[in-house]
């Protein structure tokens, strides 16, 4: 296996709707400060790879106009996941790992705002008995908290905490879309928005995008001086029918995590994608993780949740903590689909 | 290289000054069924429920075609209920394009009598009487066209 | 790996077995569905973005707006706000011709339009007079065999009163009556 490591990152400021910018102007300049940071000519990068989703602006072949952003004329080596940015990572890193490229540029964006983004989401269920239901992406995650709540799993009291912890975590993160919360009895005394989820409990929705330098071996300590070396990656799905599934657990999360060896040491901080409070301590189990690890100090999705980009966005803020030397090995995890359907899973450690 | 300011967009307006307009993006998809999903389709219209048989012999409904453990196919078409028990529900108000009903109503997944794993739809019910063990019954459109909307929704059994 | 057994592929891969629906009396005997229809609707508040906006703003105005590249120097209409050569912001304004050059065209002898346009036609790529990317108009008022590659051409605006911030604004493009642009000077545009 070569040595990979994320050596430059950047984000956008994420907001409820960036409202007067099309999808290229919202993700150029992140593309750019990333390229900038680290310091490989933007002409220079052997492999780029983004991903997006045209359902969320309405925009067919959107991912088309952003590769404007990348200088894609005359023709580069690139590709496309309609998946969040992580797997955009991932074959990124399998790019690397064949020897085909030393460097490459990973981006993803999502710009939800101009559509009803719980509804929109509903087509990512199955077609046939399903989607044309049109149940939106909330009612999923709370029929999986009702399963959740009902087998001890989590409690509303304690879903609300983690609302709570995660929104004034994000006080420090300058990206971050919520920075603050409610106090929890404040919290818990508020409506439901689908039994028993309510506001708090959801992801916000949210414009925003980020893009990763990677580099290998000697590459990457030339533009960094602390990489953050991709150890261990794995992504693992499980099934797509939300009736097969026992939905208080994930196991593919259980079988990324080991076989990217979460378990090899010490984990001093996760960032999760959690999208709703109650899967925050499903994905804390399934990674075996403890109260030693310091989970979501970003914020995480919960405090902004730009999507196919917040998957990603937890190797970024992993990686700025390890560059920066605060810690020296954390995880981070990524989902696609609904209710912790499709997993990945990545261990980074810095040097010394 | 540092021929940009970082961190902000280049091509920046004021909100007042970029122009919108509504977008309206239809597809008028038609699915093939295939013959597994087919059948369940068929016996819909026909007012039945049906499962498929699973590799350990479960009944898996409504039927997929392979098997989620093994990833075998699977061909046995068998009935099942059209009666079952509430495992999880969910409440619904925030009523959208295109869902069931216009007015509030539960989201659940129902084991039907013979089945062993359950459907996921809605239920026609109040939320008083909805809970986890309530036994619900399917109901059918009175006039079905082998649809989705075939199957209406299922209601309060007694 | 070349000791390793063959990879056994699950039966059904490769076509769908036949299902059994015995055990159902009340399907086994009546035509089966075979496709379901599941249309979707979406609804989206869409912008054009900024550069766009000041191009349509523009075009509202009977004028026809690019944007330049800093690094290449070329310029592009319509503007997406970044050089797809640079990468970079085009953050220069340039005010273009109404005028253009053909540098590619074809001649539509099928009705694609639904009755919209009269057939033959011609649609064309049309370099802007100021401009480095060619855009897509109809050529008219000229028997299509004439149209050729170099054509000198003006853009046939709807009237004043008919004007709104739409590309449609030009009906279609006609000979303006200069002299054919040679070869030469258009090869960096086909």
């Amino acid at each position: 296996m070569r040595d990979v490591a994320i050596i430059a990152t950047a984000q956008s400021k994420h907001v409820r709707a960036a409202s007067t910018l099309n999808e290229v102007e919202l993700i150029q300049p992140v593309i750019h400060e990333a390229i900038e940071q680290s310091g490989i000519g933007r002409h220079d990068f052997d492999f780029t790879c983004s991903g997006s989703s045209d359902y969320l602006a309405g925009q067919p072949f959107s991912f088309v106009m952003t590769l404007d952003a990348v200088a894609a004329w005359p023709p580069i080596a690139e590709s496309h996941v309609e998946m969040d940015g992580a797997w955009a990572l991932y074959e990124a890193w399998v790019k690397i790992q064949t020897g085909q490229a030393d460097t490459a540029l990973v981006y993803s964006y999502g710009k939800s705002s101009p559509g009803d983004l719980p509804r929109v989401l509903s087509r990512m269920m199955d077609p046939y008995y399903e989607a044309p239901l049109w149940p939106t992406s909330i009612d999923f995650a709370a029929l999986q908290a009702r399963v959740a709540i009902a087998d001890g799993v989590t409690s509303e009291a304690q879903m609300a905490e983690i609302a709570n912890r995660s929104r004034n975590a994000a006080a420090s993160n300058p990206f971050a879309q919520l920075t603050s919360s409610p106090e929890v009895a404040d919290l818990l005394s508020s409506e439901y928005l689908a039994e028993p989820l309510r506001k708090h409990d959801c992801a916000p929705i949210t414009d925003g995008g980020v893009a990763v330098i990677l580099a290998a071996g000697d590459k990457a300590r030339e533009h960094c001086t602390r990489p953050a070396w991709i150890r261990g990656i794995d992504h693992r799905a499980d099934g797509h029918h939300i009736n097969f599934r026992n939905l208080c657990v994930a196991p593919s999360i259980g079988i990324a995590a080991e076989k990217a060896g979460v378990g090899m040491g010490p984990v001093e901080v996760a960032e999760l994608h959690a999208c709703f409070t109650h899967q925050e301590p499903i994905i804390k189990a399934a990674l075996g993780l403890d109260e030693s690890t310091v989970v979501n100090p970003s914020g995480g999705p919960l405090a902004a949740n730009p999507m196919m980009a917040a998957g990603l966005i937890r190797l970024v803020e992993v990686a700025n903590r390890i560059h920066s030397g605060e810690v020296s090995r954390g995880v981070a995890h990524a989902t696609g689909g609904h209710a912790l359907q499709h997993n990945l899973v990545a261990v980074l450690e810095g040097e010394g | 290289m540092s021929d940009q300011p970082t961190g902000q967009a280049a091509n920046q307006a004021a909100d007042d000054d970029v122009l919108r307009a509504p977008l309206l993006l239809e597809y008028p998809f038609r699915r093939t069924t295939g013959p597994v999903i087919g059948a369940y389709f068929t016996a819909l219209r026909e007012g039945h429920l049906v499962g498929i048989l699973d590799d350990s012999g479960r009944v898996i409904c409504p039927p997929v075609e392979y098997d989620p453990q093994s990833g075998k196919s699977l061909t046995k078409i068998v009935p099942v209920s059209s009666e079952g028990e509430v495992v999880h529900w969910t409440w619904n108000s925030m009523i959208r394009e295109g869902q069931p009903f216009d007015h509030p109503f539960a989201w659940a997944l129902i084991k039907l009598d013979g089945a062993d794993t359950p459907i996921y739809h809605a239920v026609d019910a109040s939320h008083e009487q909805m809970s986890a063990g309530m036994r619900v019954r399917a109901r059918f459109a009175l006039e079905r066209r082998g649809e989705v909307s075939d199957l209406e929704c299922f209601e309060p059994a007694n | 790996m070349s000791d390793s057994a063959p990879i056994e592929l699950p039966e059904g891969l490769w076509s769908q077995p036949a299902v059994d629906t015995s055990a159902v009396d009340s399907i086994t005997d009546v035509e089966s569905v075979q496709l379901i229809t599941t249309p979707a609707k979406f609804v989206y508040d869409y912008t054009p973005g900024v550069a766009r906006t000041r191009f349509l703003r523009a075009i509202e105005q009977k004028r026809l707006v690019g944007q330049r590249c800093p690094e290449t120097q070329k310029v592009y209409i319509p503007p997406a706000g970044v050089s797809p050569v640079s990468g970079l912001p085009t953050l220069e304004e340039v005010e273009l011709g109404l005028d253009g050059t053909v540098v590619s065209y074809c001649i539509v002898n099928l009705d694609f339009t639904g009755n919209a346009q009269e057939i033959p036609y011609v649609s064309a790529l049309i370099l802007v007079d100021g401009s480095d990317i060619p855009i897509y108009g109809l050529v008219r008022e000229i028997a299509p065999e004439d149209v050729h590659f170099g054509l000198r051409l003006k853009s046939v605006w709807v009237e004043p009163e008919e004007m709104t911030t739409s590309f449609e604004n030009i009906k279609w493009w006609a000979p303006n009556g200069e002299p054919d642009v040679p070869k030469s000077e258009l090869a960096d545009y086909v």
